[in-house]
């Protein structure tokens, strides 16, 4: 079952991972990290398809994905 | 189940200081995967600018001088004459190359030093604060000029990559933009492909890469995408300008 890890420290909330992800599953929590961002985060992980997009976009490799 | 991303080991783990949304967190990315691909990692040494990227050295996992602004190619020089075998790359913003640096970036491919140069283009003085700088377009508000950049006082925005392939010694110039990720994928086989060109010894490489400032253009990460899309590629448009194959 693909997956994907956010490393929520690491999220400075800039929403660039939302608008790329084809089966429009990644969304901003109303959790805010300690730097005071909210932060990107999937919930319904099982439409994941592991294809990396999120990403692939995202400029501080916040996002790990296994497939 | 088997990890396909995480973070490559020529990034370190230290979290950036860029802004929310700044595409330069993608081409250090991209950058420290090239190197990682080619196993040179361990020879590679880059060379920081002044501005954004001056902390450059505390994300990539290979040895970084700090360059004089707009002297990185001319350390770079320095460091890949004395030791050739290294794998050596500047890593510039735009104030960087093509204002102060606009010379040594010019005698650099010139002399076809064999370097890489990865020169990020925003179109904006990113740290000191979103002042004017020489590839601002054409009407761009910022800081400097408030009211639009104006040609008639001014002058047109230098295209780097254009000027930098009419020289003989410069073997590889390519344009690329970071916008979405089919040219995510494309840039990354543009540094690749320049970090190979050096490996075999052809001569200078420059890979322009299209890149955003959410805070300094006054716009949402997403929204600075989109106004990238459509003001600067115009101007600036993708493409390879010259590859070591069209050069013998």
């Amino acid at each position: 079952m693909p997956k994907v890890e956010f490393d929520r420290e690491r999220c400075k909330g800039c929403e660039l991972c939302v608008p790329v992800c084809p089966k429009d599953i990644v969304l901003m929590d109303d959790v805010i990290n300690q730097k005071g961002y909210r932060v990107a985060t999937v919930r319904e992980m099982d439409k994941c398809i592991g294809c990396a997009m999120c990403a692939m976009m995202c400029p501080d490799t916040v996002i790990k994905v296994f497939k | 189940m088997n990890v396909v991303f995480e973070r490559t080991p020529a990034l370190s783990d230290r979290p950036t200081h860029y802004c929310p949304g700044c595409t330069h967190g993608i081409i250090h990315r991209l950058v420290a995967e090239a190197l990682d691909e080619l196993g040179v990692r361990e020879k590679a040494v880059g060379v920081a600018p002044v501005g954004c990227a001056v902390l450059a050295y505390n994300y990539f996992n290979c040895d970084v001088q700090q360059a004089a602004h707009g002297r990185a190619p001319a350390v770079a020089t320095g460091i890949k004459r004395v030791n050739a075998d290294n794998v050596v790359f500047t890593y510039q913003g735009d104030g960087d190359l093509a204002s102060i640096g606009c010379a040594e970036i010019v005698h650099a491919a010139a002399r076809g030093e064999k370097i890489t140069t990865i020169f990020v283009n925003n179109a904006i003085y990113g740290m000191t604060g979103g002042q004017m700088a020489p590839t601002t377009l054409e009407g761009q508000k910022t800081t400097t000029s408030p009211y639009g950049r104006k040609i008639e006082s001014t002058g047109h925005p230098i295209q780097v990559s254009e000027m930098l392939a009419t020289l003989p010694g410069a073997v590889f110039v390519e344009r690329v933009s970071v916008h979405d990720v089919p040219n995510i994928r494309k840039a990354k086989k543009a540094i690749k492909k320049a970090f190979e060109d050096q490996l075999n010894g052809q001569g200078f490489g420059i890979v322009e890469l299209l890149s955003t400032c959410p805070t300094n253009w006054g716009m949402a990460p997403q929204e600075a995408l989109e106004w990238l899309t459509g003001n600067m590629i115009p101007y600036y448009p993708l493409g390879n300008f010259r590859s070591p194959e069209e050069v013998e």
